[in-house]
């Protein structure tokens, strides 16, 4: 139970993806110009994540890894396809996207159109490939990996959230041309990069 | 008999033939590097260039990659560009993508494999890299294949540029060193540099790009945001 817990908030706050890895920042930047826009995608980066992450590696375990296909046929136990990797993760994040689209046009309908066009893009957002990529070379278990998907995905949420309320106060600062609207944003997010970095000292 | 009045060794008159490197192609090649920056401008591509910008090695490691999958990929996906159906574009785009950067990936663990180790999850994530994707959505979907080439070359050397500016300061002043070989004795070895810790942490990278947007939007003020 610790363990679990641990690797929650580790994956949520001491390697945040978004301000500790630097992964999704293109739709982080993007979308955190209203708290409402980055709460929907927030939510969209934690559904997606929570389903993809465990069904990567169920695949990977059970499909790729060395001498995993003998389930299928006692000869192929000397295959080896862990090259695969990339394309297989991209594939199934590709696919669960279009199927949390259309579970979440068919039950929540709202959601979806304040989701608009960032519901697809999240297939190539940095965070959903990174964290299967990370629970490849970390060689998570299932649990895991549900664990990790949940807790990274809420971390991401929570930086694009709180970056989106900074940046809604920040309209009404006196910021020098040059700086205004995406640098003034690359300042402060390195400033809560260093916030983040406090969680460091926790020991669970 | 009547004599023909096309001469057989004529070039097709039909077809409109562009020069190799005309204004139009410099303009493509030329316009990512720096006014049309793919990280200062576009922002795309902004996730490794923050996060792998602690050693010039690294950086330049992962410019030579992107510029290489965006070079490969657009002229790929702009040779099947009257082929692919609309509706399955975007997989096409991932799959030819995903395909370069596995190559990518597996040459770079035979040759350099510490590297790799450092560069870890980075070297696949240049599968969801805005610019390669960007740049084949936006550019090869609807170019001849030479012109996106050097469309992916442009903004590979752009982002390029970006990566080692980054890196290029962060090593200084974080590691004394360049490239590996110390420039600033750093003084827990008998030198004068005490080396500024930020600088290899991960905040530092944010700030040194936001203070680079912020030179480029002075020396063009048309970059800059409208309220």
């Amino acid at each position: 139970m610790e363990h679990f817990l641990s690797l929650a908030v580790r994956a949520a706050f001491l390697e945040n993806m978004a301000l500790a890895y630097f992964l999704g920042i293109c739709s982080f930047l993007a979308c955190s110009k209203k708290v409402d826009t980055a709460l929907g995608l927030g939510v969209a980066v934690v559904f997606v994540q929570t389903l993809t992450v465990p069904l990567n590696n169920l695949l990977l375990n059970h499909l790729l890894a060395d001498g995993a296909l003998a389930w299928l046929d006692p000869a192929l136990a000397a295959v080896d396809l862990r090259f695969l990797s990339f394309i297989l993760f991209i594939a199934t994040i590709a696919a669960a996207v279009q199927v949390v689209e259309m579970a979440v046009e068919r039950y929540a309908p709202a959601l979806y159109t304040t989701l608009g066009v960032f519901l697809p893009l999240i297939a190539v957002n940095c965070v959903i490939l990174g964290g299967s990529l990370f629970m490849q070379e970390r060689e998570y278990t299932f649990a895991d990996s549900v664990v990790f998907g949940v807790g990274s995905g809420v971390g991401f949420a929570i930086a694009i959230v709180a970056l989106a309320a900074i940046r809604e106060k920040l309209v009404y600062s006196n910021v020098p041309a040059g700086l205004r609207g995406l640098g003034i944003t690359f300042i402060s997010a390195g400033l809560m990069s260093m916030a983040f970095m406090l969680f460091s000292g926790i020991q669970l | 008999m009547a004599v023909s009045a096309i001469n057989p060794m004529d070039p097709p008159a039909a077809a409109a033939r562009r020069p190799l490197f005309g204004v139009a192609e410099r303009d493509t090649l030329v316009a990512p590097v720096l006014a049309n920056n793919p990280i200062g401008v576009q922002v795309l591509g902004i996730c490794s260039a923050l996060a792998i910008t602690t050693r010039m090695d690294k950086a330049l490691v992962m410019s030579l990659g992107v510029i290489l999958v965006a070079m490969m990929a657009n002229v790929v996906v702009s040779l099947v560009r009257n082929y692919t159906p609309t509706a399955v574009r975007i997989i096409v785009q991932l799959a030819v993508i995903a395909s370069l950067v596995i190559v990518f990936d597996q040459v770079l663990r035979a040759t350099q494999y510490e590297l790799s180790l450092e560069l870890s999850v980075f070297v696949g994530l240049i599968i969801t890299n805005c610019i390669v994707m960007g740049r084949a959505e936006g550019f090869a979907m609807s170019n001849p294949p030479w012109r996106a080439a050097l469309d992916g070359l442009g903004n590979g050397a752009g982002y390029a540029l970006v990566l080692m500016l980054v890196a290029f300061a962060r090593e200084l002043l974080g590691a004394g060193k360049v490239f590996g070989f110390t420039v600033l004795p750093l003084a827990r070895d008998g030198g004068w540099y005490v080396p500024n810790g930020l600088m290899l942490l991960a905040p530092s990278a944010l700030f040194l790009i936001g203070l680079l947007i912020w030179a480029l939007r002075t020396w063009r003020p048309q970059l800059q945001e409208k309220d």
